[in-house]
């Protein structure tokens, strides 16, 4: 044995309790200050250059336009530094990742500017009370902003949509229902039919509901019509997204149901509905977003009013689009601030609404 | 865990299931065609043979979950008791609650607990039940499957939770609490590691002592292991799939008669 250990050192070594060293995971994936620099360096660099002929050689002006000849130095230069140390392969995925944030931080920034803006807009109109306790009646849209409020149009917003919600949600998971679980041959078209209304542009909904209901039947312009409205742009959203979500349902499970002896409409009923609940509250989610903004709907259908109405079948109902809409159309400043505090109320409602549905629809249990 | 199994169980004459001169179609392809076989009461029966030979389609007519598949057809008789299930008095949904079948992959529901997917059976077919019996059926059922000790204490958590082994025991419960006479299982342990295959072996070798099982496997000693009786499918190319020889598995795996089952069960093929 050429060892410089006895042979029992190794067994013994083992043998004793060994203390815990508390260990710290090694950072693998850290960027080098290589790549900090090129990646700083070239964004200074093309900043400079841009700034330099854009500005100072050319006389050119315009934000939009200095920004996108500022990506396309930056790429460039980008590139350049990049290849002198990089095969090609390294520096199309750098080029690739830099481009990828670029577009989402693009996405989140348009987002957030939207948010923030009319967040800010709205301030001196929202942080009054009356703004949420009173309607407009007898306000005129000149009036300082401690008086009058949009408590008609939240009404009149909330009840629309419930009313649509009750009308659309069960049409629309029907329908979605009738093509996953039964199929056969008219689903096809159906499908055909539910996916080119999806893109229905909401003025032909409210068209549609006052030529047919309130021109021919004689309905009365009121929130029940803008309601009706909204579930015919709304149920093709429904049963689209809720298809898919019981698409996705798996097999094993409807037949695991039907070998208990479940009939076909109790599999639907116990089994796919509840396994799809988290994408049919999604389905809803989506329908509501896209009703709740609607604006020519409830202008055609009903019309803008200032008082409050709790009743959805007489006179018109005010609902928080048009209102935005109506406000901000008279240029009063007053007014269009209203209007922008009326848009950061229904944004919040948006968000509550979203976050109430998934907290409902969560799995049971589920380790989420 | 196994000695404490069976008790509290019912003890009801276990039933026999006789298969006569089935055939079975997927669309106008004919994949099983003249199968005889009589499954004993009380009695563990293994389905064996090579991929596509037509052994889970013939489980599958056995508690007529074959004709879920749309295009598929059969012809023989299935009987329970003696009694043709397959008969016009017969419902399809009352077969299936007394023949249970227990899949390949573990399938519990996933937005229901794991109590409520023991009795998931019973609230599929509309059976109401009270509270004080529902909770002694979960034990039970729980009990019988060898699931009870592990899940006693988290009954109302989802059923997703539980690890694949645990998942296919708690599916081997949820077909036991619908008190079914007989018992299929189609390969229920190729998806499970050795540790939880041996888990089920142990719950199907206590069941089979008052139960009457069926057992489709691609693993011979498995076969060996919880079955009395074996049966060995095998479809030539272009024919369609049927048993080649029957008997006890002892019988069947120390002495086959034919040459096409000593290949097989020696690891010749397949």
């Amino acid at each position: 044995m050429t060892t410089l250990h006895e042979p029992g050192d190794a067994v013994a070594a083992s043998d004793a309790p060994v203390a815990r060293v508390a260990r710290t995971p090694r950072k693998i994936r850290r960027l080098t200050p290589d790549d900090w620099t090129s990646l700083v360096g070239a964004l200074l660099a093309s900043f400079a250059l841009v700034t330099l002929i854009y500005e100072h050689l050319l006389n050119l002006s315009g934000v939009l336009g200095y920004l996108v000849c500022w990506y396309a130095a930056f790429v460039v230069v980008y590139a350049t530094v990049l290849r002198m140390a990089n095969s090609r392969k390294v520096v199309i995925e750098r080029l690739v990742t830099v481009t990828l944030y670029l577009a989402a931080s693009i996405v989140v920034g348009a987002l957030l500017s939207t948010v923030v803006y009319t967040f800010a807009q709205g301030f001196h109109a929202y942080v009054h009370l009356n703004f949420f306790t009173h309607d407009m009646t007898g306000v005129s849209p000149t009036a300082p902003l401690s008086q009058g409020g949009i408590l008609h149009a939240i009404v009149g917003t909330v009840i629309e949509v419930a009313i649509a919600v009750i009308a659309s949600v069960p049409l629309g998971i029907g329908t979605a229902v009738y093509l996953s679980e039964v199929g056969g041959r008219w689903s096809q078209s159906v499908r055909t039919v539910v996916e080119a209304m999806t893109a229905l542009p909401e003025i032909l909904a409210g068209l549609f509901v006052y030529v047919v209901l309130i021109v021919y039947v004689g309905m009365p312009k009121t929130g029940l019509a803008v309601s009706l409205a909204m579930a015919v742009t709304m149920v093709p959203i429904i049963a689209r997204a809720s298809e898919v979500a019981l698409r996705v349902v798996p097999n094993g499970l409807r037949e695991a149901s039907e070998a208990l002896g479940a009939t076909h409409w109790r599999t639907v009923y116990k089994v796919v509905l509840p396994s799809a609940r988290a994408g049919l509250a999604t389905a809803t989610i989506l329908a509501v977003a896209r009703g709740i903004g609607e604006t020519a709907v409830p202008l055609i259908t009903s019309g803008a009013s200032s008082f409050l109405n709790f009743n959805p079948v007489t006179n018109p109902m005010n609902s928080l689009p048009l209102y935005i809409y109506t406000s901000y159309t008279t240029h009063e400043p007053s007014a269009v601030t209203r209007a922008f505090g009326a848009a950061s109320v229904l944004l919040a409602m948006v968000v509550v609404l979203f976050v109430v549905t998934r907290f409902l629809s969560r799995d049971k249990g589920a380790p989420r | 865990m196994t000695s404490t199994m069976i008790e509290g169980s019912p003890v009801t004459a276990a039933a026999s299931l006789e298969a006569v001169d089935v055939a079975a179609w997927f669309g106008s392809s004919l994949v099983i065609d003249n199968v005889n076989l009589r499954m004993q009461p009380a009695t563990v029966t293994a389905l064996i043979g090579p991929s596509g030979c037509g052994k889970s389609t013939f489980l599958r007519v056995l508690n007529r979950m074959h004709e879920a598949v749309p295009g598929a057809q059969m012809a023989g008789e299935v009987l329970l008791n003696g009694e043709d299930i397959y008969a016009p008095g017969h419902r399809v949904t009352s077969v299936r609650q007394r023949i249970g079948i227990v899949f390949q992959k573990p399938n519990p529901f996933p937005a229901m607990s794991i109590a409520d997917n023991v009795t998931a059976g019973l609230v599929l077919t509309g059976t109401r039940i009270s509270r004080h019996d529902r909770e002694t059926l979960v034990e039970e059922s729980l009990t019988r499957a060898g699931l009870w000790n592990e899940v006693k204490d988290r009954l109302e958590t989802s059923g997703s939770a539980l690890s694949g082994g645990q998942q296919q025991r708690l599916c081997i419960a949820r077909a036991l609490a619908n008190k079914p006479d007989v018992l299929l299982m189609d390969e229920p342990c190729s998806a499970l590691d050795p540790m939880s295959t041996r888990w089920i072996e142990d719950t199907i070798r206590e069941l089979g002592k008052t139960m009457t099982i069926v057992i489709v496997t691609h693993n011979l000693a498995q076969a060996v292991r919880v079955s009395q009786w074996s049966a060995f499918f095998l479809a030539e190319p272009g024919e369609p799939g049927g048993i080649v020889e029957q008997g006890s598995t002892d019988q069947l795996f120390s002495a086959p008669q034919d040459p096409r089952t000593a290949d097989y069960v020696s690891g010749g093929f397949g």
